[in-house]
């Protein structure tokens, strides 16, 4: 019953994409088809889930002054993993996600839950925790795929349905149609949950260096 | 004269057409995350810079002395996170003893940059390109004062949509989206600038 709070709560309700808005980079820049958001997407999940295990595990050996480092260590340990197995078993998308591959050690959602739920919880938690905010994170590329890659490219998941000489609008598979897309999702989404996203549950709250942001912007103030 | 060359081309394509933030999506939290106010995006920006500049002075050579002779390259990963984030606690201690000043302006940005995408892709672009030391060293800077001039037009942007009446929906991130795509639509004119 609690797994499958944990795992609704991380596809929904704290959506890491869509709702904390972290990982924002992935999300722009994999998302001009479908194919390739979505192994991303699973790539993600398969790092965050092995990163959750081994550091709730690790959670009472890990001295609490050198946890960010230790973290970011194991993390990379597993995008390394991960990253030769799909060189190795599926190179087309691996040449095609390139270099944000190797970028999922910095993906602050990664991180972020690494220290907002692995480092408290027990390992069979944890596990769940990263498979519901994997599977958030791949239906919100999914989502912004999809429309990126119907409008702008005619076609999904490679699949064309308009004629030979029908052109998508390129502006959608141009840099800046992936931040007008995650715009508009980002303000329905703000209207269809009754706009009770209130400024502390955005963004920073699960962030790895929200404490450092904060300090930066109380700088600003004085 | 050729290398002279290629750096002009190197420093163009990274500034302009390869726009870290605008076209290659690298650094994008710190873009919505410090730009609400210009000055603090004028901080962030000369961290950004200053780090991947030094970064990528420091990641090349470990990476074609070290690394590669001894076939341990698949190691780059977790070698350059790793020289990161010392690079940033040591850059931190240093400018907290000799420069005091510019750590008053710089050092509270310092922290953010270790998980910054931006200054981990730089040094990985840097070695996948095959980029000489010099070479390296200029992509890295442009792509840190790329990443400048797009934080600093950007913050110029939120600062006049602060006093604008917005539909109650766009409120906040919603808006500064959409802003951002409207920046990065102009950095789409430099595009084919270089063959």
């Amino acid at each position: 019953m609690q797994y499958k709070k944990i795992l609704l709560n991380g596809m929904f309700n704290e959506n890491p994409n869509l709702r904390l808005l972290l990982g924002m980079c992935p999300s722009l820049a994999v998302t001009t088809m479908a194919e390739n958001a979505v192994g991303m997407g699973l790539a993600t999940t398969a790092v965050l889930i092995c990163s959750n295990a081994a550091i709730s595990a690790l959670r009472n050996v890990i001295p609490k002054e050198v946890r960010l480092p230790s973290y970011i260590v194991i993390v990379a340990g597993f995008v390394t993993a991960i990253s030769l197995l799909m060189e190795a078993y599926l190179s087309t998308l691996y040449e095609s996600l390139g270099l944000f591959l190797s970028l999922i050690v910095v993906n602050c959602i990664i991180l972020g839950r690494a220290e907002m739920f692995a480092s408290k919880n027990p390992v069979g938690a944890s596990i769940v925790d990263g498979l519901g905010m994997g599977l958030g994170f791949t239906g919100s590329l999914l989502l912004i795929s999809t429309v990126r890659e119907i409008i702008g490219n005619l076609s999904w998941f490679g699949l064309h349905f308009a004629g030979e000489d029908a052109s998508g609008m390129l502006f959608f598979i141009l840099p800046a149609g992936g931040f007008f897309v995650l715009g508009l999702i980002t303000a329905a989404i703000n209207a269809l949950s009754g706009y009770r996203l209130s400024k502390q549950k955005v963004g920073c709250s699960g962030c790895p260096a929200a404490s450092a942001c904060a300090k930066a912007c109380e700088k600003e103030a004085v | 004269m050729e290398l002279w060359k290629s750096i002009a081309v190197i420093l163009v394509g990274s500034i302009f057409v390869d726009n870290f933030v605008l076209s290659k999506f690298l650094g994008c939290c710190p873009f919505l995350g410090v730009s609400k106010k210009t000055s603090s995006a004028l901080g962030m920006s000369g961290a950004v810079t200053f780090v991947m500049t030094l970064s990528a002075a420091v990641t090349w050579p470990i990476f074609h002395y070290i690394l590669d002779p001894f076939g341990m390259s698949y190691l780059k990963i977790i070698a350059f996170i790793l020289i990161i984030a010392t690079l940033v606690q040591v850059v931190e201690i240093v400018l907290k003893r000799v420069l005091p000043s510019l750590y008053a302006s710089l050092g509270v940005y310092l922290p953010l940059i270790t998980t910054n995408c931006a200054v981990l892709g730089v040094t990985i672009l840097n070695i996948d390109n095959n980029y000489g030391f010099i070479e390296s060293i200029v992509n890295a800077f442009g792509a840190g004062i790329g990443f400048s001039v797009a934080l600093v037009m950007f913050s110029g942007v939120r600062e006049k949509l602060e006093t604008c009446d917005i539909p109650k929906a766009f409120r906040g991130i919603p808006s500064a989206l959409i802003a951002a795509s409207i920046v990065s639509l102009s950095f789409a004119g430099f595009a084919g600038l270089i063959g």
